[in-house]
């Protein structure tokens, strides 16, 4: 089962959870119909162990929140998005191995 | 210590060799980068798998294939293969976090990812319109003009698969005719949604945070027009996940692995199965098939 470090967002608490984050926040948009998705759950499973205290990793479904990814225009998933301070750093799309993340990780922590 | 088998990618390849290897009770363990399942996970329904004559899900192919390899004790560990180097009689794997792995004999069963076209806008516009696989993104345009790209089977099944969801489905392809196999096309000309743009390229997508529209062009007239989209979906072939072993072992100039008959590289204990390798059908039925003979040819080098 995923990590209990991966907090869940919601379109209700995306502001507080996310945006207001005092640490940098990854945010994995995903839902259940979505292969990659799966793919990569065991690489966010151990980001959320390796990056404890340095980034907060957190999920969002797409299916039961269509707001959040609405403005933010997301129309592919997976869609990995870095946030700090409120603000994107980074996206990356689509299932990518846990190198690309680290890297992308690398530049907050 | 030294291993005797490491399998690379726990596709349908990696896990068929991994139920082979794991019976004829060789040592070792498959490493993929993501979790098991390869390009099965982004397939809605397979239907020519033989043994499942009313079709089986992509998730629940991978699911049987991932149990049933465990069952062997041949396990999963999660690693991204950057390099193989030699080393004396045995083998050296160099992972992304700079773990080395020494082994005996390895199968490369990295399989292949999509082609991109390599025009305009295709990767700006990537994960904003432009997408590689349907059924991932296929929900997200629901009622919405999407056009699929390409003519062979998977571009016509997700057309297919797409007219579920959207509005409209151009299929836009460089021919006259598809290559997909019969059923399919059949199932696509009769399809309502479904209109096909045919003898056309695509040169551009366009758009500025979203997919607006394609300049596409008929190769035999020459004519341009600017089609108005919300969605373009990519299925114009493959191509080998195979840069990190290309200076080792012999490939064709695509990168796709060379191997005889009994999957063996030219590089003496290492094999190569699934869609990695050069081969004229790329399907579940032969990966699985290049698996089990990549690990029997092991075996038989073991004893
Ligand atoms: C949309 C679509 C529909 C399809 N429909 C059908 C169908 O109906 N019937 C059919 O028979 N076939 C179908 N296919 C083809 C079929 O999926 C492939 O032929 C088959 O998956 C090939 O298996 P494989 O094990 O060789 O490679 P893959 O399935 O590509 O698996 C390779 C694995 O290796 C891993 N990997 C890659 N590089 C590394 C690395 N450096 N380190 C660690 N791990 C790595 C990957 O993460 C992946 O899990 C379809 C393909 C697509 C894309």
């Amino acid at each position: 089962m995923s990590s209990d470090k991966i907090i869940q967002v919601t379109d209700a608490d995306f502001d507080e959870k996310v945006l207001k984050n005092e640490l940098p926040v990854l945010v994995d948009f995903w839902a259940a119909w979505c292969g990659p998705c799966r793919a990569i759950a065991p690489v966010i499973d151990q980001l959320a162990e390796e990056y404890e205290g340095k980034v907060t990793i957190a999920k969002m479904n797409v299916d039961e929140n269509p707001a959040t990814p609405g403005k933010l225009g997301i129309r592919a998933i997976p869609t990995l998005i870095l946030f700090k301070n409120g603000g994107v750093v980074e996206q990356i799309t689509g299932a990518v191995g846990k190198t690309v993340i680290d890297n992308a990780l690398g530049k907050v922590s | 210590m030294i291993h005797d088998l490491v399998i690379i990618g726990g596709g349908p390849a990696g896990l068929a060799a991994a139920i082979y290897a794991g019976r004829a009770d060789l040592e070792g363990f498959i490493l993929e980068k993501m979790s098991p399942g390869g390009q099965v996970l982004i397939t809605d329904i397979v239907e020519n798998y033989p043994g499942f004559p009313d079709g089986i899900t992509g998730f629940e192919l991978v699911e049987k294939l991932s149990e049933h390899a465990k069952k062997f004790g041949f396990g999963v560990e999660n690693g991204e293969v950057e390099a193989i180097e030699q080393a004396g009689e045995n083998l050296n794997i160099i992972l992304a976090d700079e773990r080395v792995i020494t082994t005996r004999n390895v199968i490369i069963a990295t399989g292949a990812t999509h082609r991109r076209l390599g025009v305009k806008g295709e990767e700006r516009l990537t994960g904003r319109g432009v997408s590689y696989c349907a059924t991932c993104d296929g929900p997200f345009f629901r009622d919405q003009r999407v056009a699929v790209v390409g003519g062979g089977d998977s571009a016509v099944q997700e057309a297919v698969f797409l007219s579920r969801f959207a509005s409209k489905v151009y299929l836009i392809h460089r021919r006259d005719e598809l290559r997909a196999v019969k059923v399919l096309q059949e199932r696509a000309f009769s399809n309502e949604k479904i209109e096909f743009i045919w003898d056309s390229v695509v040169e551009e997508i366009e758009g500025q945070d979203q997919v607006k529209s394609v300049r596409v062009r008929n190769v035999k007239t020459g004519e341009v027009t600017h089609l108005p989209l919300d969605g373009v979906f990519i299925f114009i072939g493959i191509e080998p996940a195979t840069n990190f072993v290309r200076d080792l072992i012999e490939t064709d100039e695509q990168g796709f692995i060379k191997t005889d008959e009994w999957m063996r590289t030219s590089l003496k204990g290492v094999y190569a199965a699934g869609d990695c390798r050069l081969k004229p059908l790329l399907q579940i039925v032969t990966a699985v098939a290049e698996g089990a003979t990549a690990a029997f040819a092991v075996e038989q080098e073991m004893a």
